[in-house]
Parts: C-alpha cells; sequence; structure tokens
C-alpha cells in the first residue's frame, strides 16, 4: 500500500454523524473490480439529487473543496457493513485522512490497511477544525504521522493515538501478510495442538 | 498490552477464554495474531481472492474456508437467467473462485445454500469457542453460540485465506442484562432494537458485547441469532452468550458437530466457556425486559428505534442545533411529519428476510399473523436458507403465506441490500425485518422501517406500520 507521512490539505467540513458505508458508497457499485477505480461511486446518492445532477447543498460538491486530501466528519464515521469499497472510494477520490470523535471498527481497520489515515479526536476539536475550514476556507491542515498530531493553520496542534503496528506499517507502506507469515513456526504449532484437542474441527 | 495478563486463576470473561486459546503471537502494542477457526465467504470476497491472485498467494487451509452464494442470488428463482448478466457474473464468479483454491462451496442451487450466517450454525459448523470471521459485518450474528465471530474487510479476508489468522487489538468487553419477562408479542428483534436506542449506534464501539440476563437465556436460538446479528448496529465488534442447555440441544445431531467421545469432549468444553462469575467486565448496561415495547424505527439509523406506539419525533425539542437539522433532513428523506403516530403511517411493501429474522422461529411468528389475513401492498418472504425453506413448507408456511398473498421465495439476501436487483422503487416505504436503515439501503431513494417478523406481518396485512398486539389473536372464523 501506498506509505503515509505526512499530509498538509484544505479539509473538508462534513458535519454529519453516523455516516454510514452504504453512503459512502452504494451497494450497486461493489461489483466492480478495484482497477477500474472507485472515485466517482464515493457518497454517489448523496451528492446527486433524484434526477441525478449534483446538488449544490452537499459540501463535497463545491468546487474549492476538490483538492481537499482530509474529510473531517461526526462520530460513527463509516458504520455499518464491512465493505472496503468505502475506503477504496475515499482513496481514490483522493482522500488519505480522515478525521472524525469515532468510526466504525470495520471502517477503521480497513482504512489503515489501504493508506489512508484515520484519526479520531475529541469532538471539540473537530468542531474547532469545522469552524476553522468554514471560516478560512483556504486554511491548510497538516496531519503528521510520525508526531501523531494534527496542525492547524494558526499552529494549534491536537494529538491522537494509534498502534504503533499500524502506524509502522503506515509510515512504510508495509502490507501485513508477508509480515504475518514471520510468525509460520507459532502458528503451525498452534495447529498441531488445535488438531489433537479439538480433532473434529478439521473434518 | 492495555491490561496485564491474568495469572491462571484470575477469573475471565467469555472473550478472554476464547481470546486466550487463540493467541499465536502479540505484537508491540498488544494487538493478537488469533487463529482463526472458520472463515466464511461469498460472492463479496472476490477482492480478497484478487489481492491473492495479485500477491501469487495460494489459500493456507482451504477445509477452513466455506464459501456460500447469498448476497447476489436471484431469489425468484434458482436459475442464473433470473437475473442480470453483471450479478450472475458475481454469483459464477464466486464458483470459480472456490473452484481454484479448491474451497468448499454452496452455490445457488444447492440444498444447503443460504445467506452465510443462517447456514454456518444450521451445519454446526459455528460452535462454541471458535474464532470465526468473514467478509461481512453481521458475522457477530454466530457469537449466539458463544464464539467469537465478527466481520472483516477484503484486505484482512486475504489475510485470513493466506494465513489462517487475523491481528486484533484487544476489544473491551461490555455486559449488557436484560432481566425479567418479555412481554406479548415482544421478540429478540424488539430486544436488540431497544439496547441500540438506549447505547446509541456507537453505544459499544472498542467493544465485545456480552449479553446476559434471564430474559437473553429465555430466547432461542433463533431469537438469540437475532440479538447477536445486531451488535454491530450498536458498534460493537462482536455479540456473545454463554452456550448452555438451549445451545447445546441446537447443535446435537448437526452434520458438522462431533459425535461420541469427541461430543462428550466438546460438550465439556463449551459449557466452561462462560464469563467466570466474578469476572470484570469494562462496562455494563441493564435493561428491564418488562419495558421493551414492539419496536419500530422512524429514521435512517439503527438507534431511531421507539416503541410502536410512539409518534415520530420533533427536530426543534432538541437544543443542538446541528443534531436538530440533521434529524429534520432525516424526516424530509422518510417522508414523515414531527408528530405523527407510528400507527398512522402507510407502508408501500413488506419484506421478511435476511440473515436478522428469516429463520424457522422468525417466519412461524410471521405466518401466524398472515394466516386468514390478506396483504394489502406487496409483501415478500425471503427464507434464511434454503433448508429453512424446505422445513417451513414441510410445516404448509409457504401456503398460509401464500393465501395470505405473500409472495415466497428462494433464500438468499434479497432486499436487505438490494445486489441481487431485489430493491424498494425511490420514495417507497418498506416495512422490513432487516438491520440497517441507511438511506437508500433497500434501492435509492428506498424508507425502511425495522421491525419483527410478525409486526411485518402486521403491517403487510393492515398496509400501515401496526402494534402486533392489536392483531393478536386472528379474526374469528378465520381460524382453524
Ligand atoms: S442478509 Fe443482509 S445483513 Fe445478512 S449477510 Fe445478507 S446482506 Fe448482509
Amino acid at each position: 500500500m501506498d506509505a503515509f507521512t505526512t499530509l498538509t490539505s484544505l479539509a473538508v467540513p462534513l458535519r454529519m454523524a453516523n455516516v454510514d458505508t452504504d453512503q459512502l458508497i452504494p451497494a450497486r457499485f461493489l461489483k466492480q473490480p478495484r482497477s477500474w477505480g472507485y472515485d466517482t461511486a464515493l457518497f454517489h446518492d448523496l451528492r446527486r439529487d433524484e434526477a441525478g445532477v449534483l446538488r449544490d447543498d452537499f459540501v463535497l460538491n463545491a468546487p474549492h473543496w476538490q483538492d481537499a486530501r482530509i474529510l473531517v466528519a461526526d462520530r460513527n464515521f463509516g458504520c455499518g457493513s464491512s465493505r472496503e469499497g468505502a475506503v477504496y472510494a475515499l482513496f481514490d477520490a483522493g482522500f488519505r485522512c480522515v478525521i472524525a470523535p469515532s468510526f466504525g471498527d470495520i471502517f477503521y481497520s480497513n482504512s489503515t490497511k489501504n493508506g489512508l489515515l484515520p484519526v479520531k479526536l475529541d469532538r471539540d476539536e473537530v468542531s474547532r477544525i469545522w469552524r476553522t475550514a468554514e471560516t478560512d476556507p483556504n486554511g491548510l491542515l497538516t496531519v503528521d504521522l510520525e508526531r501523531q498530531h494534527v496542525r492547524l493553520g494558526d499552529g494549534l496542534t491536537f494529538g491522537f493515538e494509534i498502534d504503533p503496528f499500524r502506524k509502522h506499517c503506515l509510515l512504510n507502506g508495509l502490507d501485513d501478510i508477508a509480515l504475518t507469515l514471520e510468525h509460520e513456526a507459532a502458528i503451525a504449532a498452534h495447529e498441531v495442538t488445535l488438531a489433537d484437542a479439538k480433532p473434529w474441527l478439521a473434518k | 498490552m492495555t491490561r496485564p495478563s491474568p495469572g491462571p486463576i484470575a477469573p475471565r470473561t467469555m472473550l478472554r477464554k476464547i481470546w486466550d486459546s487463540h493467541r499465536v503471537a502479540v505484537r508491540d502494542g498488544g494487538e493478537a495474531l488469533l487463529y482463526v477457526d472458520r472463515h466464511y465467504a461469498h460472492e463479496g470476497s472476490f477482492h480478497a481472492f484478487d489481492i491473492l491472485k495479485l500477491q501469487g498467494r495460494s489459500v493456507r487451509r482451504p477445509d477452513l474456508t466455506l464459501c456460500i452464494a447469498d448476497h447476489y442470488v436471484p431469489t425468484v428463482s434458482r436459475d442464473a437467467a433470473d437475473a442480470s448478466p453483471e450479478i450472475a457474473n458475481m454469483v459464477e464468479q464466486l464458483s470459480e473462485n472456490a473452484r481454484r483454491e479448491n474451497l468448499p462451496l454452496l452455490a445457488m442451487g444447492d440444498a444447503g445454500q443460504g445467506i452465510v450466517h443462517v447456514v454456518g450454525p444450521e451445519l454446526g459448523m459455528t460452535q462454541p469457542g471458535l474464532v470465526i470471521v468473514c467478509g461481512d459485518s453481521h458475522t457477530s450474528t454466530h457469537g449466539a453460540f458463544g464464539a467469537l465471530a465478527f466481520g472483516i474487510g477484503a484486505s484482512e479476508v486475504a489475510h485470513v485465506l493466506a494465513t489462517q489468522t487475523i491481528w486484533q487489538a484487544p476489544p473491551k468487553v461490555m455486559r449488557v442484562s436484560v432481566d425479567g419477562t418479555l412481554g406479548a408479542g415482544v421478540t429478540a428483534k424488539d430486544v436488540i432494537l431497544s439496547i441500540i436506542a438506549s447505547i446509541g449506534a456507537d453505544g459499544a464501539s472498542g467493544h465485545v458485547l456480552e449479553y446476559a440476563g434471564s430474559a437473553i437465556r429465555s430466547l432461542s436460538m433463533d431469537g438469540r441469532m437475532t440479538v447477536c446479528n445486531m451488535s454491530i448496529e450498536a458498534g460493537g465488534r462482536a455479540g456473545m452468550i454463554a452456550p448452555d442447555d438451549t445451545t447445546i440441544n441446537y447443535l446435537r445431531g448437526r452434520p458438522y458437530v462431533p459425535t461420541g467421545a469427541d461430543w462428550e469432549a466438546a460438550e465439556a468444553d463449551w459449557r466452561s466457556l462462560a464469563s467466570d462469575a466474578d469476572a470484570s467486565f469494562d462496562r455494563e448496561a441493564r435493561l428491564d425486559a418488562g419495558t421493551i415495547a414492539p419496536s419500530v424505527t422512524w429514521g435512517n439509523s439503527p438507534e431511531d428505534a421507539v416503541p410502536v406506539t410512539a409518534s415520530v419525533p420533533d427536530p426543534s425539542s432538541l437544543d443542538d442545533e446541528g443534531a436538530s437539522a440533521a434529524m429534520a433532513a432525516t424526516l424530509e428523506y422518510m417522508g414523515l411529519e414531527a408528530g405523527t403516530r407510528l400507527v398512522d403511517v402507510p407502508i408501500d411493501r413488506a419484506f421478511i428476510g435476511s440473515c436478522t429474522n428469516a429463520r424457522l422461529d422468525d417466519l412461524r411468528a410471521a405466518a401466524e399473523i398472515a394466516k386468514g389475513r390478506r396483504a394489502v401492498v406487496p409483501a415478500v418472504v425471503v427464507p434464511g436458507s434454503t433448508a429453512i425453506k424446505a422445513a417451513a413448507e414441510a410445516e404448509g408456511l409457504d401456503r398460509i403465506f401464500e393465501e395470505a398473498g405473500f409472495e415466497w421465495r428462494h433464500s438468499g439476501c434479497s432486499m436487505c441490500v438490494g445486489i441481487n436487483g431485489d430493491t424498494a422503487a425511490a420514495g417507497e416505504r418498506v416495512a422490513s425485518t432487516t438491520n440497517r436503515n441507511f438511506r437508500g439501503r433497500q434501492g435509492k431513494g428506498s424508507r425502511t422501517h425495522l421491525m419483527g417478523p410478525a409486526m411485518a406481518a402486521a403491517a403487510a396485512v393492515t398496509g400501515r406500520i401496526t402494534d402486533v398486539r392489536q392483531l393478536v389473536p386472528a379474526p374469528a372464523g378465520q381460524r382453524d
């Protein structure tokens, strides 16, 4: 996967809670292979009215935000279905970081496997970023994974937590499988013990 | 590690016991590599197979994965010609992946086919004490057996296929105790909707839920699966219920369950899994079973569940401006006026199906309401599995539904997610036994009201959201 180190970008304020993965990508777009690109599916039905025309009142449709790579949303972002297509859609549309007070667990995990950094901040901090983005739309936000902080244009800095191994993989763009196979001996040993203790499971 | 590892005599939760017996390695930060006993795959798992192909890897333990066609299969027939070419291709692609990797497969048309979370338990592949994963968030269903079962994304599915393991941060455990007796007409669906409404759609975020208490114990396995199924709608990574006589009796004699001396060993193991009496939980919540009413959702989050006797809430009653605006937008999407009694809301369709509510108990409850009555809106019944379909037909449930004007279909996910083409039209209001009322979940512009199977049948025969307690018993002279 692509590495994530630091990122400085406009941050789109998306004042919505419980943004579920069906909103991020409606299920009918999930049939396509990843290589086709998932960008046009992102928020497909929220962005458009019944006639399929882009809505003026959906923040991501404003030309100003077209190059933004950070999305700042409300609590429980990415709840719902486990579809990794939700992450593919954000990534393919250029996003590399989502900031929210809380995330759906599976979405959070899927993000870290695809070079999309999920950042959990307190709701007050998220509010502050929204207000800044709305009052100073040209203000840039910097996300520094190594230092584990988010910095606003005025220098205000918010720290965030991330599992050290997830951080290591993101910083270096590493995939899990090869690293896990370094534990091959332990996995094989577990299988031997298991076959002995619960022989019926292998039937 | 977030907490010290317990010594041999430290009391443990059920989660901790399963965690400890599946931990293969631990790394900095505390994530554990857990061995995966069972992996279920479906059509949507194709990304994972693509990742494997791209990396030139193969499946480590083909015997521990089961592929089942459910999400994309047509339900009007078992003929791929009844699906669009794109959809038929999704079903065929699963078969191809299974054949190439030599994985067991229940394809469309097999007697064992059904929704993955219905079939695993039905076959006895789902057992207490196991770690079970699937690229589907409702994998939490299998926790009803006292297994640690959770949904994962495509990258993780590829990881499981290649290594038979998964990295997991140690979750916290939240115990939800529901004590007392459930009132007439109150089902497992109402229990879980009430739990979600009380703790919120992210109330269990970062936690595994353990359901306990006399009302949970009194549920059948079908009911327990309904409860655990919707753990994800409360933000929980998984949901679990300790194995007991109900669990053991359900499992005995199922195809993948051991017999003879192995059965004895298995049963002893399963009975030892319950959380120790003095185990401590990271969080606790309680619900009095007697206060739970037949429930229904009004909005686009499962936390928007209220007793069916309630009215549509009023955005102006909320102090927070953002929350008030969000509620107003939800009501606009749902086509509802604040203050309207829910029982006055007309519906356009009823759907009885999904891994939440399409097991035999659910179909019986819906049939009891449908019997001797007549659906006044299009109503569809999609059994959770082909075996359940056969069992229901053996009891004559199909005839009851058909005489009442309900369509009786083949098994699959169907209108739960709509990707097989079974959808509601934009603006249509659906009384649905499924698990998600998200915008567009049942088709672009569709409006979903979640409820239990008897409630959905009641809505079908009255044409509006209905308090099922007002309908029981069926009109005199029409019962046999
Ligand atoms: S029935 Fe619905 S929730 Fe269950 S597996 Fe199928 S799509 Fe997912």
